[in-house]
């Protein structure tokens, strides 16, 4: 008889609080490197001492075990469960919920969940998290955290385009979303991009964008391209570090694509801060 | 560009002296407020009470903090988007306030209001909390508790580092970097100042 690998909620709530905290305090290594690619690649003196500063502050955050940022986001929880894993214990959702309430009261974080969009009582523990389940093969389940400000959410912009605007329409679009969120969305930015799907799926292909390694490019060589296309573009731009001008307006461009319907080119954009605080772990 | 000094609170002749581009670092004591807090001292000045400070003069940081650990005065308290508050900016302004400080472009009537009123408007570091959270020597909540991390709270700082924006001879800090390194061939180009020096 096949044993079918059981895993209790708890241990996600446990790990989901130390994720939490961990990308609120520790920027990854790949932020950090893309940081690093920003200072050789900025001439603009203002640009390097606003790039110089964030060096500063997220060292001072890992050190301290203080936030990097103040807006330490909401918590988006991406959960890949395998098919063959069966969770006990409870429900995963409270379980999701717990860990985050867990981890923004223990690590000192900001409580930013409002109740309801018009009635806007804060929940006090930065619950609801907004939580993404799928199926994967195996057994295991990979739950990757994203911690995300609401300054670059705000800037995020999705349109269903006309097929007959190509790949120009499209650019087009996510070029001029990256301008007009200029300093607001705290550049240089990693902009996250869904090309295809429909109105719904587009924007989580904008979103699981980001989830990738800052700068690994597209596995299909062509929209590897398109993204190193994207890249040379919004850096023509001139916004620069926090928009005070400069080379260096992303860090990256990623791109995730599916097939769509014969009349539609939807395209969204997810803009994500140089705070992009990701991290993940594997059960 | 100058490095200047500022102590708060802030004289309009101090703010005259002041231009775009200006590198400024702020001593003294500073009120921290964003979207509720305005919504309720606007509400509170419509409904004829007073402000829960004395605006004259007065610098106010769009923050909303984290929560200080042990030993700390406030948590991280970096910048928070400032469009969010053109809709208050010019009553704020009218009220004798003198600076306000964030991150991003501001509407059409807050720039006017900037020039009309003398007073300036500043940007910190986005996303620098950790590092600007070290200006800060004290903090205190003044009013509207119940609003946790939007309270509005009086802070003390030492050389706080912002540079200014908008000044109060319609200069744009925005626009002026961003124009001297936009592409040519730049699919968009920065809006330009309607006024300007």
């Amino acid at each position: 008889m096949r044993v079918v690998r059981e895993l209790h909620v708890n241990e996600i709530s446990e790990v989901i609080a130390r994720l939490v905290k961990e990308a609120n305090y520790r920027l990854e290594p790949d932020m950090v490197g893309a940081i690093d690619r920003a200072i050789s690649l900025e001439e603009a003196p203002v640009g390097q001492a606003v790039l110089a500063q964030l060096v500063q502050n997220y060292t001072i955050a890992q050190t301290e075990e203080v936030p990097m940022c103040q807006d330490t986001g909401v918590a988006l929880v991406f959960l890949e469960i395998g098919q063959d894993l069966h969770l006990v214990g409870g429900d995963l959702t409270e379980a999701v919920n717990a860990g985050v309430a867990k981890g923004y009261t223990e690590g000192f974080l900001r409580m930013s969940m409002l109740n309801d969009p018009l009635k806007r009582v804060n929940t006090r523990n930065n619950t609801p998290a907004l939580i993404y389940p799928s199926l994967v093969p195996g057994d295991q389940l990979r739950i990757k955290v994203d911690c995300k400000g609401g300054g670059s959410e705000n800037m995020s912009q999705l349109k269903m385009l006309p097929p007959s605007a190509g790949w120009e329409g499209a650019k087009k679009f996510i070029v001029e979303t990256v301008a007009a969120a200029g300093p607001n969305a705290c550049p240089p930015l990693v902009v996250g991009v869904g090309l295809g799907g429909n109105f719904d799926k587009v924007a989580l292909l904008a979103k699981q964008s980001l989830l990738r390694h800052v700068g690994e490019p597209n596995q299909d060589p062509d929209w590897a391209a398109r993204e190193q296309e994207l890249l040379t573009e919004i850096n023509k731009l001139g916004v620069g570090p926090m928009g005070l001008g400069g080379k260096v307006s992303a860090l990256a461009v990623h791109i995730e694509t599916m097939g769509c319907h014969i009349t539609a080119l939807p395209v969204a954009v997810n803009i994500e801060c140089h705070a992009h605080r990701h991290k993940e772990a594997v059960l | 560009m100058a490095k200047v000094y500022l102590t708060t609170p802030l004289t309009e002749e101090q703010v005259r002296q002041i231009r775009s581009g200006d590198e400024c670092y702020l001593t003294g004591t500073i009120y921290t407020a964003r979207d509720a807090a305005h919504k309720r001292m606007v509400d509170d000045l419509a409904a004829g009470r007073a402000l829960p400070f004395d605006p004259q003069g007065a610098v106010i940081y769009y923050v909303g903090p984290t929560p200080p650990k042990p030993g700390q005065a406030l948590g991280s308290a970096g910048p928070t988007t400032s469009y969010r508050m053109d809709k208050f900016t010019p009553t704020m302004l009218q009220q004798g306030v003198k600076a306000v400080i964030g991150k991003g472009y501001r509407g059409d009537e807050v720039k006017a209001a900037f020039v009309q009123e003398g007073a300036l408007y500043f940007a910190s570091t986005g996303g620098a909390g950790a590092l600007l959270a070290k200006a800060v020597t004290e903090a205190t909540v003044v009013a509207y508790e119940d609003l946790g991390a939007e309270a509005v709270r009086r802070l003390t700082v030492k050389e706080l580092p912002v540079i200014c924006i908008h000044d109060s001879v319609g200069g744009d800090q925005y626009y002026t970097g961003q124009s001297q390194w936009v592409a040519p061939d730049a699919m968009v180009m920065p809006k330009k100042p309607e006024a300007g020096e």
